[in-house]
């Protein structure tokens, strides 16, 4: 990777603080994303990927707060900006897809105000030039006729059809980022298919960098250059995807993989790790996983820090899987 | 639209019919009102005569069938006390009321959608929770004891406005209006800021929890993600969501906000219909009740339609008639 | 209020649930009061407003703590008859209170049986409960009291039956609403399955599950039984001069009140905003305790 990353993202810290005390929802994270590239973020419910998505758009709401580290996008950390500048950002240069499509659009509105108010907000257009754009834009995603499905309300939409709208929406004004929360989850397997595919292509025909937040590590094999694995607010992995399945480290991503069905290994019972997520109030010091870990020893009653245990790659454990 | 439309006024219309039988019945065993009509010195003869001039003498269901009939064509009877078409006098009344109430409701549309939004969006500040205390108080308090320590503090206390009447009226297409003149919003300000006060709670509190539903909505996150600016986020995506529910609250209260004129007309002595309904009924004028009741009910038919034809016109899922039944 | 101490029973869970707000502990507290005096009003007052040998019509129209001809003093005045305002204060309370609660009462009597009944049998039943509730529930409450009242003519059980009337269909529609949700869950499939006689599975088993939100909603309606009461007297169509409600001494206050005699209206008209105020924030915190999915 030549030149500064379009995205990098350091020692992130964004907490909740309500009534019953301090969430940690992202708790010094950090990472990079190149111009063209894709990054998978991968981890269950509540382990702060979404967090993490959101703390890059700005999209914190209170009681939550950014408590610390950069965000650096394109030589600007945004952590530094005001809340006007940062909204010139959104939809504009970084732009977000969100996970199910039914809530997403705006029951009330019809699509093309929808499109057209997200033009008009960041190019200084009339509204016929923008109702044409949003028809390119509607067509660039694959929908037939757009002309009719302008004027249309999203209940008139399936699911598949309502993420191609939003994924027009997102990428309106070329986008140098995108990030993607769980956009085909909600959607049947056979549209699924179809999604990721063309969020592969128009990534690469726009060169834009995207961020694909997703539990399923199986999404993420096919996908993503990079993965980050992430555990209750912390990235406990990462590295290129070729090298973290072939020889994942952290014992919660082997046991990520081993939960995966593979085809070569019908008729196995599927490994499954034990326990659940911790609860991320007050979360007592120490490695998070150590409660279900096979691995864990007195030592993991500590914090483990990063570790670089091959070139590009990182990792947050004493006890690593192959060493 | 139409056939939804004739099948709609269908209904209502039988529920008039229904209604006019029970208020009929009803009003019909209230006393006797000879009694209080005819000179307390006269003799049957002139009993039996007044009687049977106001055809009381008649039984029961020829009485409500002759008024039927009337009513079919306009008439709801004459008023015993003033001797004039009730629905003359109804009508008369009218203007007064429907005054009072709209600007009531628009008093209470336009503070509460706006405090309640403030409310919603910033429930923890200082001035989201001032907000909802004013307006559990405004729930709390009763009307007219709020009429009455208005008229204490305004009238008595610091001499500013008057207590009672409509003041100097305007005719605007022959219809006297008060909110014209100078004089006429002095009157008229007490009794309508009295009337606004329940609905102004009420939509405070509904503006509020369905900002805070909406704000948690991923439709909201989205638009945000769009980087459109924080006013037509608040003035568009959520403002239209929960337009729909408070169209159709207003819409019902509005009817209420005619009944509840009555207790409003009271206290400041205000000429319209609720005034006219106490007094009929201290005085047994039949017909005068009767007439009210029929043609409030006939109001609350025709706004319950403009408030379904709203409903469907803010909310494209919704459909009237039969598009809708598929679902 | 006497909650088991030892186990963590369901009362002891309520009351902690309950005492989390202090708004609600003050309410409660007021409303503890508010209910004392009107059932010692006899004992406390210091006189009895309604025993004409009683009033002095030399002490007519007197000031809140104003001298008096008599030598007594009036702390909250007296009205046109020489009346101490505070003894019928209580009094009022009294009639208020018990108006407001005997009507919620029965209404919630009726509205219970004809809830459960629509639900368990549904059908045209159903229909024809539900129709009823509709069509009186598109009509404000204070029209169909007052129309009543018109017909029925003054005393304390006309006020209660237009009350009873006004407000049956709220009960029935709640109990309605959560018996329909209970009667789809397995346990009373269950109990039919067993042939339980049907009373048994409507009253033992339906009944306590609709109980909170009844419970919520009866305490609201109290409440708003105490102001439509009021409000009636006020308009000279609910309750006789010989047993004045709170809403019948303000409005007797009300001819008083142009001239400056404001004691004669206003004080009764706290009495009564204290009564609703305490019901409310007391109807509030019941609400959020006793509907968990309403806690945010």
């Amino acid at each position: 990777m030549s030149g500064p990353p379009l995205l990098s993202v350091d020692g992130l810290r964004m907490h909740f603080f309500t009534k019953a005390g301090v969430v940690k929802a992202v708790d010094d994270v950090s990472f990079a994303v190149g111009r063209g590239r894709i990054l998978g973020l991968v981890g269950e419910s509540g382990s702060g990927k979404s967090m993490t998505g959101y703390s890059v758009m700005g999209l914190i709401d209170p009681p939550g707060r950014l408590v610390g580290g950069r965000i650096v996008f394109d030589g600007q950390d945004l952590t530094r900006l005001d809340a006007a500048a940062w909204r010139r950002l959104r939809g504009n240069r970084i732009a977000m897809i969100f996970q199910d499509p039914m809530m997403t659009l705006n029951p009330v509105l019809r699509i093309d105000t929808q499109i057209v108010e997200t033009i008009r907000a960041h190019a200084d257009v009339s509204h016929e030039s923008a109702l044409a754009r949003a028809r390119e834009a509607l067509a660039r995603v694959g929908i037939a006729s757009p002309d009719e499905r302008l004027r249309a309300y999203p209940h008139h939409f399936s699911g598949g059809m309502r993420q191609r709208v939003a994924i027009a929406i997102a990428l309106l004004h070329h986008p140098d980022l995108i990030i993607a929360d769980e956009p085909t989850t909600a959607l049947d397997v056979t549209i699924q298919g179809q999604i990721l595919f063309e969020m592969q292509k128009l990534c690469r025909e726009t060169g834009a960098a995207l961020i694909w937040i997703t539990h399923d590590l199986s999404v993420i094999a096919g996908l993503a250059d990079e993965v980050c694995v992430m555990y209750a607010g912390r990235v406990v992995e990462s590295g290129t995807v070729a090298e973290v399945i072939e020889r994942p480290l952290h014992p919660y991503t082997r046991g990520l993989i081993d939960s995966v069905p593979s085809r070569n290994e019908r008729g196995r019972p599927l490994r499954q790790i034990p326990g659940m997520t911790p609860s991320l109030l007050e979360l007592a010091p120490g490695c998070p996983f150590r409660e279900r870990c096979s691995h864990a020893s007195a030592a993991c009653a500590e914090s483990p820090a990063v570790t670089e245990p091959a070139p590009g790659r990182c990792l947050r454990c004493f006890h690593p899987v192959h060493a | 639209m139409l056939a939804y439309a004739i099948r709609r006024f269908g209904q209502s219309f039988i529920v008039l019919v229904f209604m006019s039988f029970l208020v009929f019945v009803g009003v019909y065993a209230i006393g006797n009102p000879v009694e209080l009509l005819v000179n307390p010195q006269a003799d049957e003869a002139e009993r039996i005569r007044a009687t049977a001039a106001l055809g009381l003498d008649k039984p029961f269901l020829e009485q409500y069938w002759g008024f039927l009939v009337g009513a079919a064509k306009g008439d709801l009877g004459k008023s015993f006390v003033f001797n004039v078409p009730a629905l003359t006098l109804i009508l008369e009344k009218l203007p007064a009321t429907i005054e009072l109430a709209f600007v009531a409701m628009v008093l209470a549309i336009s503070l509460g959608i706006p405090l309640g939004l403030v409310a919603g969006l910033k429930p923890d500040s200082f001035v989201g929770r001032g907000i909802m205390a004013g307006s559990i108080m405004g729930f709390s308090l009763p009307t007219f004891w709020v009429g009455l320590v208005l008229i204490m503090i305004f009238s008595v206390h610091l001499g500013w406005l008057p207590s009672n009447g409509r003041g100097e009226t305007v005719l605007v297409a022959g219809i006297p209006v008060s909110f014209l003149t100078m004089d006429g919003i002095a009157h008229l300000a007490m009794p309508a800021t009295n009337l606004a006060l329940f609905k102004l709670s009420l939509l405070i509190r509904l503006t509020r929890a369905g900002t805070r539903e909406a704000m948690l909505q991923d439709y909201v996150k989205f638009a945000r993600a769009k980087g459109l600016p924080q006013r037509r986020v608040i003035g568009v995506h959520v403002l239209k969501n929960i337009l729909i529910p408070i169209v159709t609250v207003i819409g019902l209260e509005l009817g209420s906000v005619i009944a509840f004129a009555i207790v409003t007309e009271s206290i400041f002595a205000w000429p319209g219909t609720g005034k006219l309904l106490i007094d009929s009924i201290n005085q047994l004028d039949r017909p005068v009740i009767v007439a009210y009741l029929l043609v409030i009910v006939s109001l609350f038919v025709v706004i319950n339609f403009v408030v379904d034809v709203l409903y469907s016109l803010l909310d494209p899922r919704v459909r009237l008639g039969g598009a809708a039944a598929a679902h | 209020m006497t909650e088991p101490a030892r186990v963590e029973g369901p009362w002891v869970r309520f009351w902690r649930d309950f005492s989390e707000s202090r708004l609600a502990l003050v309410g409660l507290a007021l409303l503890a009061l508010v209910v004392a005096i009107a059932i010692l009003a006899p004992v406390i007052s210091p006189q009895n407003p309604y025993d004409l040998a009683q009033l002095d019509v030399m002490d007519s129209k007197l000031a809140p703590g104003e001298a008096s001809g008599t030598g007594k003093t009036y702390w909250l005045g007296t009205d046109d008859q020489g009346r101490d305002m505070l003894s019928g204060i209580f009094y009022g309370l009294r009639i208020s209170l018990g108006v407001g609660v005997a009507s919620t009462i029965f209404a919630l009597a009726i509205g219970l049986v004809l809830g459960l009944v629509a639900a368990y049998f549904g059908g045209w039943v159903d229909t024809l409960v539900m129709r009823i509730v509709d069509i009186q529930l598109s009509f404000p409450a204070i029209l169909i009291a007052l129309v009543l009242l018109a017909v029925l003519g003054q005393g304390v059980d006309k006020i209660v039956v237009a009350l009873v009337t006004v407000q049956w269909a709220y009960y029935a529609r709640t109990v309605r609403s959560s018996a329909l949700v209970e009667r789809q869950k397995e346990y009373i499939e269950a109990a039919r399955v067993l042939a339980l006689g049907q009373a048994r599975v409507v009253f033992r088993h339906l009944l306590p599950n609709c109980l909170p939100p009844l419970i919520v909603v009866a305490t609201v309606q109290v409440a708003h039984a105490i102001a439509l009461e009021a409000t009636l007297s006020f308009l000279g169509l609910g309750l006789p001069i010989t047993e004045p409600s709170l809403g019948l001494l303000i409005s007797n206050g009300f001819q008083y009140l142009l001239s400056g005699k404001y004691w004669i209206s206003f004080y009764p008209g706290i009495a009564l905003l204290v009564t609703i105020m305490a019901i409310n924030l007391v109807a509030d915190q019941l609400r959020d305790v006793l509907n968990p999915r309403l806690r945010k």
